[in-house]
């Protein structure tokens, strides 16, 4: 860490608060940051720790080796609609939280549908390139896991979605700077973790 | 002025983006499927292990990159061109230390926890690993992501739209990719 310290030596001794946000030092982003994503890697050991449980699975079928790094992309591109879709509809004055919200119904109705879709459309695209790779997994079984997990996920996506968005707007934060890192960071862990209890379950 | 975007206008409009990455999380996977990458994988204890937060990582560490050019273009901090000043270079080279600093840092965590749950493991290897991974994803993410945002902006196009879309893709190809080339390098080396 003092490396980056080192680079700017001398020039961000008397920042003050407003000039952190235009200033851009070496140091400033470096101390914010590296802090932050240091606590997130603890986290993320979480669904390493899983991977490498199921290591054996993992080898022997390739298909659910395909399903790790999309599995839990998609559920933090579905997170990231949700939470910046909810934070402008916040800014603009225009959101409440209630489940007969028509707003707050239609993105959970969108981030159901996209799932959907997407979720289908991996079982089938796993099994297929899983084939070539030599797996040994069905079709069906694999369109269960990707479809079982997938919903499963995308409830949990949108739960945590509004919860974060709601939790950082009483907290006084800006929802748009702290929902989406706090979204695809829980998302990447629930994401292995929901993925290999349904697999647990099917295999 | 409230307009209410019913689920089929957001549906639509999401759909594309999610497609794109989901061909690019499946080129990803289908990369770790390969069996040149499972060879890895078997031999090399721990790889697994750190494979989420390594991913994470240059999510957040680009992504941030991303959004504060964003923020620093709609602002009139920088201009949309690649002119190397202060502000610019102070960016680049903080998010090019971030990532070094917590890619080594999650080779020694990795390994930490492979002793814990009492397994062998080979600190040297996974740091090895992580520098090489870490340094080409870096060149790479940089020379991506300039590219979109300074030619994107320049085009009309609001970055804050498409940085994160950006990231994720390039990131996941690029991450998969780049550990499959440290751990040839760091067999061959070791």
């Amino acid at each position: 860490m003092s490396a980056g310290s080192d680079v700017l030596h001398g020039e961000d001794l008397d920042d003050d608060e407003g000039d952190q946000l235009t200033e851009w030092t070496v140091g400033n982003i470096v101390s914010t940051l590296v802090p932050l994503l240091i606590a997130l890697s603890i986290l993320q050991m979480v669904s390493g720790t899983v991977l490498e449980t199921f290591e054996e699975q993992l080898l022997e079928h390739p298909s659910l080796l395909i399903l790790v790094p999309v599995m839990i992309g998609t559920a933090g591109n579905l997170g990231s609609i949700m939470c910046s879709r909810l934070s402008t509809q916040l800014h603009l004055g225009t959101l409440e939280f209630s489940p007969s919200n028509p707003n707050i119904r239609a993105n959970v109705g969108a981030i159901m549908g996209l799932a959907a879709t997407v979720f289908v459309l991996l079982g089938v695209a796993s099994w297929a390139i899983g084939s070539i790779l030599d797996g040994t997994l069905g079709l069906g079984t694999l369109l269960f896991i990707t479809i079982v997990s997938g919903m499963l996920l995308a409830v949990w996506v949108v739960i945590v979605s509004t919860v974060a968005v709601y939790a950082s707007y009483r907290l006084g934060y800006d929802p748009d700077d702290t929902t989406i890192p706090i979204v695809t960071n829980v998302s990447d862990i629930t994401g292995v973790l929901i993925l290999f209890g349904v697999v647990w379950v099917v295999l | 002025m409230v307009r209410h975007d019913s689920a089929l206008d957001v549906y639509k409009q999401a759909l594309p983006v999610i497609l794109v990455s989901l061909v690019a999380g499946l080129f990803a996977g289908t990369l770790l499927g390969t069996d040149t990458m499972r060879d890895g994988i078997e031999s090399v204890p721990g790889v697994l292990l750190l494979l989420p937060a390594f991913l994470a990582t240059r999510g957040g560490v680009y992504g941030s990159l991303g959004a504060r050019l964003s923020s620093g273009l709609h602002q009139g901090l920088i201009d949309p061109q690649f002119k190397w000043n202060d502000r610019l270079r102070n960016a680049i080279v903080a998010s090019f230390l971030n990532g070094m600093i917590v890619s080594i840092f999650i080779a020694v965590l990795a390994w930490s926890v492979l002793l814990v749950l009492g397994r062998d493991g080979n600190l040297l290897e996974l740091l090895i690993i992580m520098v090489i991974a870490a340094l080409l994803s870096a060149f790479a993410m940089l020379g991506v992501l300039l590219t979109v945002i300074f030619k994107g902006y320049r085009r009309g196009l609001d970055p804050d739209n498409v940085i994160g879309p950006v990231v994720t893709t390039v990131g996941d190809v690029f991450g998969v990719a780049f550990l499959l080339i440290g751990i040839t390098v760091a067999g061959a080396l070791l």
